[in-house]
């Protein structure tokens, strides 16, 4: 299994300018420690809403494939989106969540995931193409399978626990939004 | 009495084009409206349709959110974690339950302390009345994009049509 830092260190190579939505916590500080790039999106709060934010960008930029970057205590918190997506179906949607199985920022207390299948609940809601992966190689085949193919995508990573030593985003918010908006036009 | 699309002709005249939210009764006439002019995403949750009005901010749109005041609580985190931190700006149309106590009980602590909490996370608000309804929604306009905050519309029931029941 690999760690949450190098799934997306491998994911955020594969990309060129696609905006990507990161959620909010540890995940957040590490793809801006690994990879910054200006397409970026931060969130620091607002636990819940990374694919609802993500939808919003996808919906009004159908040009561009859209990828959130997620977790899965996020994913549990705002599980009616699961629908939205799958009802609404926008082709340039690729939802990667990485799944530890715990709410990692705050000291690793369990989530449901290990017993809920989000992957399932993806697929019953209406996404096109799902899949679950451990290993690098299936993580980079799938994710590049997903950048082609028209969506909406979920890509269930099932990650360990290791957190990478990452400090807090230096940019302040309005700064984020700014460029991530400018980087977009 | 303020028709429906009179009030949707008016959003998208001052530059609102992209709208979601959750249904009320008293918002039923302007859902169906931007339904037939296909601009309207229905959301499932209120923190989703402002997260997702967010993201369509960061797209190039000027977002408006419709909702009832119980949906609010739903919306405060993200409107305080996001919106009012990242500087995003997003009318708020809510429909005010329980003005004046006169609703059903679940509505009823919302409707009286509505205004208070908008003033408390400070969201500019302003309550949309038939003699002035031209200088609101320009206020409105304004204030959105000249603060780049979330601000808050709030429509009593009987002042824009709506449909059945």
């Amino acid at each position: 299994m690999q760690s949450r830092a190098q799934a997306m260190g491998a994911l955020l190579e594969l990309l060129t300018d696609q905006p990507v939505i990161v959620c909010n916590g540890f995940p957040s500080r590490e793809a801006y420690k690994i990879h910054d790039r200006v397409t970026n999106f931060y969130m620091i709060g607002s636990m819940g809403v990374t694919a609802s934010i993500g939808l919003g960008v996808a919906l009004t930029k159908p040009d561009k494939k859209v990828v959130i970057f997620d977790g899965d205590g996020n994913v549990l918190m705002g599980m009616g989106t699961l629908a939205t997506v799958g009802a609404l179906k926008p082709k340039n949607f690729i939802h990667v969540v990485f799944d530890n199985e715990v709410y990692g920022s705050t000291g690793n207390q369990p989530t449901y995931s290990r017993w809920v299948r989000l992957d399932q609940v993806a697929k019953s809601s209406g996404y096109v193409n799902v899949e679950r992966v451990w290993e690098r190689e299936d993580i980079i085949y799938e994710f590049k399978d997903m950048l082609t193919k028209d969506g909406p995508s979920f890509l269930l990573i099932k990650i360990n626990e290791q957190i990478e030593d990452a400090d807090r985003i230096p940019l302040e918010p309005q700064e984020m939004t700014r460029r991530f908006k400018a980087a977009l036009e | 009495m303020i028709d429906s699309d009179d009030f949707v002709q008016a959003l998208q005249d001052i530059g609102f084009d992209f709208f979601t939210g959750v249904p009320d009764t008293i918002l039923g006439g302007i859902i169906a409206v931007l339904g037939e002019r296909n601009l309207y995403t229905p959301a499932v949750r209120e923190d989703e349709a402002v997260a997702m009005a967010a993201g369509a901010y960061l797209g190039g749109k000027i977002p408006a959110v419709l909702m009832q005041n119980s949906g609010l609580g739903n919306a405060m985190n993200v409107l305080m974690s996001l919106h009012l931190i990242y500087q995003i700006p997003c009318l708020l149309v809510i429909s005010w339950r329980g003005f004046e106590g006169k609703d059903a009980p679940e509505h009823l602590v919302m409707g009286q302390t509505m205004t208070q909490l908008l003033e408390t996370i400070q969201i500019p608000c302003r309550t949309l009345s038939t003699e002035s309804v031209v200088d609101d929604l320009k206020w409105t306009a304004q204030t959105v994009m000249s603060q780049r905050v979330p601000v808050a519309l709030l429509l009593k029931k009987g002042v824009v049509k709506t449909v059945q029941p």
